[in-house]
């Protein structure tokens, strides 16, 4: 049986019409994931609890006793809690930290029969746009291993674009799902803030971080998020607002759409191939009845500046938390607690999460804290309703998921500002809270995957999933993919 | 100079790091570039703005405070990197 290639909707009508098993199914990831090593997608792989599972369920599936998710063979980044495996965060300072508990989107997933295949690899806690920043060392891209997978949810994104999985879990704090999606020519959906319990997910920014799926196809993201998606009570952002059914959602003919297209986003600094092939998919939805027109985001330009402010600042705070005293890396040596404290950290961090941590503590230092944390408050403020204006007149907008296509690992590694301003397109949803989605709109002359981006308003995915839909029935009659 | 060698040693004093003198040398280089940048921010004025604490969706939502069954002491325990009689142990605090 030849999965290759296979999006989770087309493995699951195998395995329900017995025409595959899951063990054959994560045999058949296993072996890949041995020949793809060279990629670093992950840090851990499980593969004797995969194999197992896949024996129960295969088992279950016999008696007609199995849940929605049968046939999904998932990798989960490697800051989402998995009771008894290892969940290093990309860092030194928790390499041996083992989980005790699950996640609840784990747990949603495991109650639904998916089987978790391995963890994935990242740049570190979070912090990176290009999969470099991991004690693991750098993920590389499976369509030119020169250049970078994006980040930071690196791992899951190749998992899925070099098929060692069905799909994958990423989160994203500033655009670590949609940016390595668009890199690797993936589908990457950030929820809206509060759609998914962030129980179990090890914290970066919390105000700003959301779990989602990294999939092949837009109905799988759908499939995905119906099961993770709801209120949580460990998790006390998490909202009380109504799950619906993305499948049969996305299945149901769409209404007349109005997209907007913010002027901000088709800017000089946007590769010209990537504007042009993200207006030809707009003029092809025109001409599928969608209401197109040009709108603005005014504070668009002041995003990254306030999200860096507000990331860092909230980065501080939660990495306080590795001291070297309940778990994580501890220094050998240290005379009294306080050397232990320094040693720990300083020895157990990665280069970039010490920026991080000492540009959110000047943010947030006295003297400091009005001119910087409390202003970038404000600016968020502004994004917010740039965006609430802008759904009045439309009901979701389409720009690039990033100004670039994959870039070259290294190229902007020793200038941290360089690969902050790459996040310029996904950090506005974040600061505002609303979903967004990363889908593939073709390749560039030198065959990189370019992403297009849908954004819409809060709790609205079913637009942004139609609308993606839509995309990608496009992108691939145009042959575009 | 966005950001002074003395700023820089008390911000990483109070975040419990020590960098040493090349570090130091790059993180101020690297550093003084991303504020230079933020203070972009400078240029809006903000004087009538309310800050958003959050993404400002929905509110919180608490739920009650009930005992329920949690780690148990040997889960808590098991990723510590040093303990003794079903306690973290660190280096000594209390000086003789």
């Amino acid at each position: 049986m030849n999965f290759e290639g296979l999006d989770y909707l087309a493995i699951r009508r195998l395995i329900f019409q017995r025409k595959a098993s899951c063990r054959q199914l994560t045999n058949h990831y296993l072996s890949q994931i041995d020949a793809a090593k060279k990629f670093n997608a992950f840090i851990s792989v499980l593969k004797k609890y995969a194999l197992t599972s896949a024996e129960l369920l295969d088992q279950r599936l016999q008696k007609s006793d199995a849940g929605p998710l049968a046939g999904l063979v998932i990798a989960v980044k490697d800051n989402i809690n998995f009771r008894d495996s290892l969940s290093t965060c990309g860092s030194k300072i928790l390499a041996n930290y083992v989980s005790p508990y699950n996640a609840t989107v784990i747990e949603k997933l495991l109650n639904a029969d998916a089987i978790v295949i391995g963890k994935t690899n990242m740049d570190e806690f979070g912090m990176g746009s290009s999969g470099e920043n991991s004690f693991f060392g750098p993920v590389k891209n499976p369509l030119d291993p020169n250049r970078a997978a994006g980040g930071s949810s690196a791992g899951s994104a190749v998992a899925v674009a070099a098929s060692l999985s069905t799909a994958a879990l990423g989160s994203d704090t500033g655009g670590s799902i949609r940016q390595p999606a668009a890199f690797c020519g993936v589908v990457g959906l950030k929820p809206t803030y509060g759609r998914v319990s962030r129980f179990g997910l090890v914290a970066f920014a919390s105000s700003l971080e959301e779990i989602g799926p990294i999939t092949k196809s837009v109905a799988d993201a759908a499939a995905i998020l119906e099961v993770i998606a709801g209120h949580d009570t460990k998790d006390a952002t998490s909202a009380r607002q109504p799950v619906k059914n993305y499948s049969d959602i996305i299945r149901a003919r769409s209404r007349k759409i109005r997209i907007g297209l913010p002027r901000e986003y088709f800017v000089a600094e946007v590769t010209p191939e990537i504007k042009t092939a993200i207006l030809e998919v707009v003029k092809k939805l025109e001409q599928q009845g969608a209401e197109v027109e040009w709108i603005s985001l005014p504070h668009t330009e002041f995003a990254i500046a306030a999200y860096y402010i507000i990331a860092a600042a909230e980065a501080s705070s939660n990495l306080a938390r590795y001291d070297g005293v309940r778990y994580g890396f501890r220094s050998d040596g240290s005379q009294d607690i306080e050397q232990m404290y320094l040693n720990s950290r300083s020895d157990g961090f990665g280069e970039e999460v010490k920026r991080r941590i000492l540009l959110g503590t000047f943010v947030l230092s006295s003297g400091y804290y009005e001119n910087y944390y409390r202003r970038a408050q404000k600016v968020r403020h502004l994004i917010h309703l740039d965006f609430k204006a802008a759904f009045q007149q439309c009901d979701c907008l389409i720009a690039p998921t990033v100004p670039t296509t994959a870039f070259f690992l290294g190229e902007k590694i020793r200038d941290p500002l360089q690969m902050y301003l790459s996040d310029v397109f996904t950090v506005p949803a974040n600061l505002a809270g609303i979903p967004a989605m990363s889908v593939p709109c073709g390749t560039d002359s030198n065959g990189l995957p370019i992403g297009l981006q849908i954004m819409a308003d809060h709790f609205n995915e079913e637009t942004l999933l139609q609308t993606g839909n839509a995309v990608e029935s496009i992108v691939k009659q145009c042959k575009l993919h | 100079m966005y950001i002074s060698s003395a700023e820089i040693e008390k911000i990483a004093q109070l975040a419990k790091l020590k960098l040493g003198q090349s570090e130091k040398q790059e993180l101020l280089r690297q550093l003084g570039d991303i504020i230079a940048y933020v203070e972009k921010i400078n240029q809006l004025d903000l004087s009538q703005v309310p800050a958003a604490d959050s993404a400002d969706i929905e509110p919180v939502n608490l739920r009650q405070d009930k005992i329920e069954a949690g780690l148990t002491p040997q889960q808590a325990l098991m990723n510590a990197p040093a303990k003794n009689k079903g306690f973290f142990s660190v280096p000594k605090v209390i000086k003789k």
